[in-house]
């Protein structure tokens, strides 16, 4: 989610990159996601290979930003 | 102690990170469709004034306007006030239709994405504007169009970076309308009545169909 926050839109493969995830891994946590309206997903083609996309909604952003704040709650109440 | 600071400062750096990137989207395609109108009632009016009609070819304004005196006032006093009016209409009207959409969004006008927008593109248009006041100091008249639709241009495809992406393609087509203007001269009223004009208006209701409808 942090990259899709600070990103238009991320591909599969740059995803998986930088989180260094297996495929099922990814697949499976952006399917929750997407399921959960938190993100939506683009199919293009880059000459004739398929290339998924993923971007953050609204919602999505919105409920990033409650996470963060929850998770600073939990560190500032933590001596 | 310091490990809590390190996640603080980790929240704070991806907040900060996000607020970076937002990008200004409440840019309403209905304030192009207004500057489009109001840059060709504009050109228009700089037509009847020279009393000529589109594609006369060349030359014909600097024979013609360098005689005339119409409405009270010579042709430079015309010309800037009638690029000054369209200018003040289409801001106006870009402002109006821009907090319109914003309302509907509830989201806010004047918030750090609309400053980071305004900032860039204010800078190429700056630089437009100086360059184009060094044009006429110098009495290349001919180069103001071409040049205005460059820099604009160029401040669309800086812009769209920090609101609606669609910008980018109207910047360039503008740049390349204004490269090409550069090579017939005594055609600049006619390039900028389509790039300011025509222009603003077709992207004006592609984007307003693609967000607004």
């Amino acid at each position: 989610m942090s990259m899709l926050v600070v990103n238009d839109w991320v591909d599969f493969k740059t995803l998986k990159e930088m989180l260094g995830l297996s495929d099922g891994n990814l697949a499976s946590h952006l399917k929750t996601l997407e399921s959960n309206d938190f993100i939506k997903i683009k199919k293009e083609f880059i000459g004739r290979k398929p290339q998924t996309s993923y971007s953050v909604t609204d919602s999505g952003k919105k409920a990033f930003t409650e996470h963060l704040d929850a998770l600073e709650e939990i560190i500032r109440q933590s001596k | 102690m310091d490990q809590r600071n390190q996640h603080l400062e980790n929240l704070t750096e991806i907040r900060a990170l996000m607020e970076r990137s937002s990008r200004f989207i409440s840019l309403s395609g209905l304030s192009g469709v207004a500057a489009g109108i109001f840059a060709l009632l504009g050109a228009a009016a700089v037509y009847w004034y020279l009393n000529i009609s589109p594609f006369d070819g060349q030359n014909v304004y600097y024979i013609t306007a360098e005689n005339l005196s119409r409405g009270g006032m010579n042709y430079l006093t015309f010309f800037l006030m009638d690029a000054g009016i369209v200018l003040v209409l289409a801001l106006a009207s870009g402002i109006f239709f821009t907090t319109r959409q914003a309302r509907k969004k509830r989201l806010k006008m004047w918030d750090a994405s609309s400053r980071r927008l305004l900032i860039n593109m204010a800078i190429p248009l700056g630089a437009g504007g100086i360059f184009c006041l060094g044009l006429l100091y110098h009495g290349y008249f001919g180069m103001v169009a071409p040049a205005t639709l460059i820099f604009y241009g160029l401040a669309c495809i800086n812009a769209s970076k920090y609101t609606l992406n669609d910008i980018r393609n109207l910047g360039i087509l503008e740049v390349i309308l204004g490269l090409i203007s550069t090579f017939f001269l005594g055609y600049g009223l006619e390039f900028w009545a389509f790039g300011f004009g025509v222009l603003h208006i077709v992207y004006g209701l592609i984007m307003y169909y693609k967000y607004e409808k």
